[in-house]
């Protein structure tokens, strides 16, 4: 649809708008997030949820207790090794259309605790992250940045063809296979599928 | 409070048999501690908590030290025939002091606010002969410190209520605060390494990825 033509018909009172647009719109503006605080970065993610940066004004109305009933999982803090299936278990309890942020440099990457015998390098080794917040911890407005990025990227998903979201795919896996505890290390230690280390070109 | 000579004289006077010795302290804290045996802990332990002058009934702290073995030089006087006259004379011997594991305990009195007194129990060795009296019985704060210790060291606390890792999950074998703990190889991705961790890095850096 021209845009001219759009905001000419919008003057005169006709709102156009496709399917697409009506269905993102309403699937954006109401994306209701998982309480899952895990450390300091909970607290951060419960000052975005206060009066000062209210995130309620974007939508994320009330932070559901069951992952049942959540779009958004928040992963917001250090992802210990003990805790990852448990992870894991939760997202894939949630159902479809759902999305991960992943909050902080702990969530990222395993943060300053990287070398710590219990720390997960990061929960995008095991489920898939859609949006990241650097930050030891982001302040809340880099959360509301990111929801609003998160909000973004709702909008510009098609809903039909090759990049179609993975909710309207029946091929793509909407569970992932959730760690076992093994004697040194989880195992797997991380998702293949999900998760390949970025190639580093160094010099020298 | 009583200084640390004069506790150690209380406690031997206290508790029959019981074998305590003041370990030094060189750094600048100057902070001494005591060494008790295994046999006779628990009532150590108990008088310092009860006895009057003492009190001792806080613990604030345990904690879990791994000593590995340490090969030192000592100067020894040796009788040896120097140019045929039999001397005494200086040398440097190698010495061995075996490992072992050491658990910490940090001891407060809230009743006469004094302290802290702190006090350690060593095993015997690192490998088979880990045992040590539990005081959880004695100091209620003790019980997820010496599981803690249990998970990370690998002391096992004899007479403990409920000993279980709290860290780590319950199959995990190793004890990850050991000196010669070895960690699993998850370092694929270091855009910054350096010192020990470049040396983990490298063991995955792929050939073609450099220039």
């Amino acid at each position: 649809m021209n845009e001219g033509l759009r905001s000419e018909l919008s003057k005169q009172g006709i709102f156009t708008t496709t399917l697409g647009d009506l269905y993102n719109w309403g699937r954006k503006n109401s994306v209701w997030p998982l309480q899952f605080g895990l450390a300091c970065c909970a607290i951060e993610m419960i000052a975005t949820t206060m009066a000062r940066y209210d995130l309620a004004r974007f939508g994320a109305e009330v932070f559901r207790p069951s992952p049942r009933q959540a779009d958004l999982m928040i992963v917001a803090g250090t992802v210990t090794k003990k805790m990852a299936p448990q992870v894991v278990r939760l997202y894939n309890q949630m159902p479809e259309p759902k999305y991960v942020i992943a909050m902080g440099a702990c969530a990222i990457s395993g943060g300053p605790f990287k070398q710590g015998y219990n720390v997960l390098k990061g929960i995008d080794r095991f489920i898939p992250v859609d949006v990241h917040i650097p930050g030891c911890p982001p302040r809340p407005e880099a959360l509301i940045h990111a929801f609003m990025t998160l909000q973004k990227k709702i909008d510009e998903q098609k809903l039909t063809g090759r990049d179609r979201p993975r909710h309207l795919d029946p091929d793509a896996p909407s569970e992932f296979p959730v760690p076992k505890f093994g004697e040194h290390d989880l195992i797997p230690s991380n998702n293949p599928a999900v998760w390949h280390a970025p190639k580093l070109v160094r010099e020298g | 409070m009583d200084s640390l000579e004069q506790i150690k004289a209380r406690i031997e006077s206290a508790v029959s048999g019981a074998r305590v010795d003041i370990i030094p302290n060189e750094s600048p804290s100057a902070q001494r501690t005591l060494l008790l045996d295994h046999a006779h802990a628990v009532a150590v332990a108990t008088f310092l908590r009860d006895d009057p002058q003492i009190r001792l009934d806080y613990c604030s702290n345990v904690t879990g030290v791994d000593w590995l073995d340490l090969a030192y030089k000592e100067k020894v006087k040796i009788k040896k025939l120097v140019d045929g006259v039999e001397k005494e004379v200086d040398e440097q011997v190698e010495k061995n002091r075996p490992g072992y594991l050491e658990a910490v305990y940090h001891l407060y009195s809230m009743a006469l606010k004094h302290g802290p007194v702190i006090i350690r129990l060593r095993t015997e060795n690192r490998s088979d002969k880990n045992h040590l009296p539990s005081l959880t019985p004695v100091w209620r704060g003790g019980e997820f410190q010496e599981r803690e210790i249990f998970d990370l060291y690998g002391i096992v606390f004899d007479g403990h209520p409920d000993l279980r890792r709290i860290l780590m999950w319950d199959g995990f074998t190793d004890h990850p605060m050991r000196k010669d703990y070895i960690e699993p190889d998850d370092y694929e991705y270091e855009p910054t390494p350096h010192d020990e961790v470049l040396e983990k890095a490298k063991q995955n850096y792929q050939p073609e990825a450099k220039l």
